[in-house]
């Protein structure tokens, strides 16, 4: 399943990655000999097999549906490059 | 080094106990290696007056009789694990200046046993690399020469600050993470010893993820024992993870009896693929000798899908990264560059702030999750996983633990390009580990012999899954009989 141009274009915006015009090819190259790579799966019969997501054999326990570490509005905050009133600051997204 | 800088945990607990020495004297004695050896990279960010502040309250513990099971034991601490206070990056641009609110529970933990904290270690940029060649700061050096060689040489990766740290003498232990082989084959690379416990084993709360269903945290140290004696902090249950295993943790040094009668050990033919170094085979072999005249006995097993493990883990790792790598969007920390748009300030952001490994994968992740893909790529590669994870099981009926080399090759050299352009080397180079993490299995690396550049090569031992014992006793056993310190 060789990519395109095109295609290695979407997959970069539905990563919000920008590729540089004179880039674009190489990186379809690397990810088209990425991907034939990858295809020597196709040689393995996993008819009823079911898929591994996770090792973990253990249920995932379940907690309270309670506010454990609430109320910490300025340590969440305090790593923000842009902060002001006491929120998140973002370009502006309604017209 | 210093005399106290070459003591190995256990014996520094004992001198500290005894008041031969301080733990401000040993943290002081670390302190100055860290400061002699920064031409070796190391640490991205070094914290004398953290580690001298914790060492004072060490000795007062010391002195009050309730010392903690690691109290005063100078670590490093790899840069993925977020650190209350201390900036921590991940050695990635697009985590500038991050100062975590909150520690990881792995570093509580130890802090809460009693060590004192020297700095955050150089690692691959979000921990995806083999060599510690993508870190933002620049490669961690190995502090091993090649025979009459001055060329500097890569510490091996991720967690390449952390075991060049430990070989140096830059702090008594440090901790790593392993989501292919990245404690195993840095260890292996430094002449060092690392282990990737079990799945679950510790608490992966706090340390910034790459792929979740493989992350996996353990110690990188001066041997066996002080490995045992760091698990035994660093592993436990936690609410704060979800898929941190609710079992009790036991004494893991009371596992080093140096008694292995009886133990079967399983040698996987696909590990012995045409073109394996001679090297690494001729350290293998004489691995299985040794443990054979411990009474050991060597098993042939056979491990079918091994050869799939790399492509495997080429699909799922990408696409667990690409998931966590979204949050980084530059509104909530690190850097920002700006955008008229919302997506733009996206697009800037990450588009600066990650580097070209870590975009490669995001992308390929991004691909293999992809609407149209999802079968064909990602949902093959868990049900390969599948078949990886059953062949360990079928293995594990007729043997007790399974003994590899930890990497085909010794450490190569920085900027290599051969390296990086022999594809069966690469591919060598990744399967040995990569598989024992999609099979969420314990192993570990220990420094096993040297190669005829006189550089470290190393053995891995893989266990059953919450089995870190048997390969802890095992490994006890080759160590004393290699003493490779002693070389």
């Amino acid at each position: 399943m060789a990519v395109d141009t095109e295609t290695v274009k979407r997959i970069a915006f539905l990563a919000r990655l920008k590729i540089e015009e004179d880039k674009i090819e190489e990186t379809k190259k690397e990810f088209n000999d990425i991907l034939e790579w990858v295809e020597q799966l196709n040689e393995v019969n996993t008819d009823n097999v079911e898929p591994l997501e996770s090792v973990n054999e253990f249920h995932l326990a379940l907690r309270d549906d309670v506010v454990s570490e609430g109320n910490q509005r300025d340590d969440v905050l305090c790593n923000a490059p842009d902060a002001e009133y006491g929120y998140f600051v973002v370009p502006k997204v309604v017209e | 080094m210093s005399e106290l800088t070459k003591l190995t945990i256990a014996k520094a607990k004992e001198g500290l106990k005894k008041k031969e020495f301080s733990a401000v004297e040993l943290t002081e004695a670390y302190i100055k290696e860290m400061e002699n050896k920064r031409g070796l990279n190391a640490y991205v960010l070094e914290t004398p007056e953290i580690a001298l502040e914790q060492a004072k309250v060490s000795d007062k513990k010391y002195a009050a009789g309730t010392a903690g099971f690691l109290q005063g034991i100078p670590m490093g601490i790899k840069d993925l694990f977020c650190t209350k206070g201390i900036r921590t990056t991940a050695c990635s641009h697009i985590l500038d200046g991050f100062v975590p609110p909150y520690e990881s529970t792995v570093t509580q933990k130890l802090l809460d046993a009693g060590i004192s904290v020297l700095g955050k270690l150089n690692m691959d940029e979000f921990a995806m690399g083999g060599s510690n060649e993508t870190s933002y700061y620049g490669p961690a050096v190995n502090p091993m020469k090649a025979k009459n060689s001055s060329e500097n040489l890569v510490a091996g990766g991720s967690s390449g600050g952390s075991a060049a740290a430990v070989a140096a003498g830059m702090c008594a232990a440090a901790t790593g993470t392993d989501t292919g082989g990245s404690i195993r084959q840095p260890s292996a690379f430094c002449g060092v010893t690392g282990i990737k416990p079990t799945y679950g084993r510790c608490s992966r709360y706090g340390i910034i993820a790459f792929a979740s269903s493989l992350d996996q945290a353990g110690p990188i140290a001066k041997d066996v024992r002080d490995c045992a004696l760091l698990l035994n902090s660093m592993c436990g249950y936690d609410a704060k993870d979800s898929t941190s295993a609710p079992v009790e943790v036991p004494d893991f040094e009371k596992f080093l009896t140096g008694d292995i009668r009886g133990l079967r050990i399983g040698v996987p033919a696909e590990f012995r693929p045409e073109g394996l170094n001679s090297e690494a085979a001729a350290c293998w072999d004489n691995g299985m000798a040794l443990l054979k005249e411990h009474g050991a006995e060597i098993v042939p097993i056979s491990l079918p899908h091994t050869k799939y493990a790399l492509a495997v883990y080429y699909i799922i790792a990408p696409a667990e990264a690409s998931s966590n790598l979204a949050r980084y969007d530059g509104i909530r920390y690190g850097l920002r560059v700006p955008g008229k748009h919302l997506d733009d300030l996206y697009i800037n952001t990450r588009s600066e702030g990650f580097g070209n490994e870590v975009k490669r994968r995001v992308m390929i992740g991004t691909y293999v999750l992809s609407a149209g893909y999802y079968d064909a790529y990602y949902l093959k590669a868990q049900k390969v996983r599948r078949l990886i994870h059953n062949d360990f099981e079928e293995a594990f009926k007729k043997c007790d633990v399974i003994l590899t080399p930890t990497s085909p090759t010794d450490a190569f050299p920085i900027g290599d390009k051969s390296m990086r352009e022999n594809p069966i080397n690469m591919w060598l180079n990744d399967v040995f580990t990569v598989s024992v993490n999609l099979a969420g299995l314990p192993a570990i690396s220990i420094p096993a012999g040297l190669s005829s550049r006189g550089l470290p090569l190393g053995l891995q031992f893989i266990g059953r899954a919450f089995d870190e014992g048997t390969i802890l006793k095992a490994a006890h056993v080759l160590e004393k009989d290699i003493n490779f310190a002693g070389k």
